[in-house]
């Protein structure tokens, strides 16, 4: 391990999603623009908007990052530039801890955008802080980017890298309770939520913007954090010095 | 200069996508010299370069790199190694590669300029990768492995696609490197470049058909052609 390994890495990955100026603009336009579009949607019921709004500006760097990350390791992959880094005197963990910073760095700039646009301009109400959802929106980018690491290499092509959204991305997106709350649903699938990372994500969002900052929003968060070491961790297990 | 051989493979085998591609090689690779690994297509060159370098899985054998087994921690400062397709960054600058290479290296910056210098790229720093011919990437991969001052330097067919003028120019640069006292093994699949080598490893079928200096294998066959000396030990094996 080495600072300035992982930090040489952070400002590569950094500046190759700068050059990439279509990403960069769909990163940062997207998510303001979904939520417009979900604030007239909901013009007639307020409300709705006032429920699903919050946690969904913490939820969109989630799903982004996710993207973003495992298509960029994919590449690493596909390219040899991966083989190259392990030939190197790289540790696995300054590579990946690298590209959490940069992803981390992006999604500030993605969550406070949505942030400010979404309780801004639009009218959303928080009664928490509203830098509190921005935090936890960089940490669910930070749990995007890991998972998204690690599942990349399960994906031999882009087109397979992007149908892991839909596969892995948006169940977990339906049993975290944001369309029906979790004890709504059929048991199983209750039971079921638990063991996935984004339940807690919008568990945390769900009780920072309820003004609920207590010990189970603490818990949410410790939970996070150990989906992402999980993560990273089942990330650097398919880093391999040696391959077939 | 070293007695011992930079690199020493001792029967090792290697099976890839279900098939033996190295059944059980042996050889040396001497210190400070250019060594040429030849041999058609599909005879090995690459396999027992990766083995080598240490990012293959191998069956069995033993490879050991200037006195440690291969793939040591230890070696990666000291191993320089290009592959046939470039690994390099398309979406960034050649310098902007390089620089990021070299701050794993941790090669001071001034080795950025040297190595571009030596593939001739000083004009095309500030060119985004992607935007470059094949030969041209080629060239930035291989200045990406100068960086660290390799004491071995593994180099995978690297003057494919280059112009005539630059691959005398780059043959220059690996005998200099040599006489600086570095180890090249460079693979090959054209004779022309065999003649430039001080030691040739004949590859074929994963074994090794001959090895020796040009000289000595023209001498052994009585060929003035090293094409022609090769077909011959190729038929006598």
């Amino acid at each position: 391990m080495s600072l300035q390994t992982t930090l040489a890495t952070g400002s590569r990955v950094l500046r190759q999603v700068r050059r990439d100026r279509r990403t960069l603009a769909l990163v940062l336009v997207v998510p303001p623009a979904l939520m417009t579009l979900f604030r007239y949607v909901f013009d007639g019921q307020p409300e709705t908007f006032n429920r699903v709004g919050p946690p969904m500006v913490g939820l969109f760097p989630f799903v982004s990052m996710f993207l973003v990350a495992s298509i960029s390791m994919l590449r690493e992959r596909t390219t040899g530039t991966l083989e190259r880094l392990m030939s190197l005197p790289l540790a696995k963990l300054d590579l990946l801890l690298g590209y959490a910073i940069a992803f981390a760095l992006l999604a500030v700039a993605q969550a406070a955008l949505t942030a400010g646009v979404s309780f801004g301009l639009l009218g959303l109400d928080s009664a928490g802080p509203v830098w509190l959802v921005v935090v936890l929106a960089v940490a669910n980018a930070v749990l995007g980017m890991a998972l998204g690491l690690f599942l990349s290499a399960f994906a031999q092509t882009e087109f397979q890298a992007v149908q892991f959204m839909p596969a892995f991305v948006l169940p977990q997106v339906l049993l975290a309770g944001l369309l029906v709350p979790r004890d709504k649903m059929a048991p199983v699938l209750e039971a079921i939520s638990y063991a996935m990372p984004l339940t807690y994500a919008y568990d945390a969002l769900a009780r920072a913007t309820a003004d609920e900052l207590g010990r189970r929003l603490t818990v949410d968060i410790v939970v996070i954090c150990a989906f992402v070491v999980l993560s990273l961790v089942l990330g650097a297990t398919t880093l391999r010095r040696r391959t077939a | 200069m070293k007695s011992y051989p930079t690199v020493a493979v001792r029967d090792l085998r290697v099976r890839r996508g279900g098939r033996p591609v190295l059944p059980g090689i042996s050889l040396e690779v001497a210190s400070g010299r250019v060594t040429g690994l030849l041999g058609p297509s599909g005879s090995g060159k690459t396999t027992l370069m990766r083995a080598i370098v240490g990012v293959q899985i191998v069956e069995s054998g033993e490879v050991t790199v200037l006195g440690l087994p291969g793939g040591s921690p230890e070696l990666r400062l000291r191993v320089g190694y290009v592959t046939q397709a470039p690994s390099v960054y398309g979406d960034l600058t050649v310098r902007e590669n390089l620089a990021y290479f070299g701050r794993i290296l941790r090669a001071p910056p001034e080795r950025v300029e040297e190595a571009l210098a030596t593939v001739a790229l000083e004009g095309r720093a500030d060119q985004i990768v992607r935007t470059m011919s094949g030969g041209e990437r080629s060239r930035v991969s291989l200045a990406s492995a100068l960086l660290g001052r390799p004491d071995l330097l593994v180099l995978d067919e690297p003057t494919v696609g280059l112009d005539p003028v630059l691959r005398r120019d780059l043959w220059r640069t690996f005998h200099a490197l040599a006489e600086g006292g570095a180890t090249l093994l460079v693979s090959s699949h054209v004779m022309d470049e065999a003649e430039r080598c001080h030691d040739l490893v004949l590859l074929r079928d994963g074994r090794v058909v001959a090895t020796g200096s040009p000289d000595e294998l023209r001498r052994r066959t009585g060929r003035e052609n090293l094409e022609q000396a090769f077909l011959v030990l190729a038929e006598a094996s």
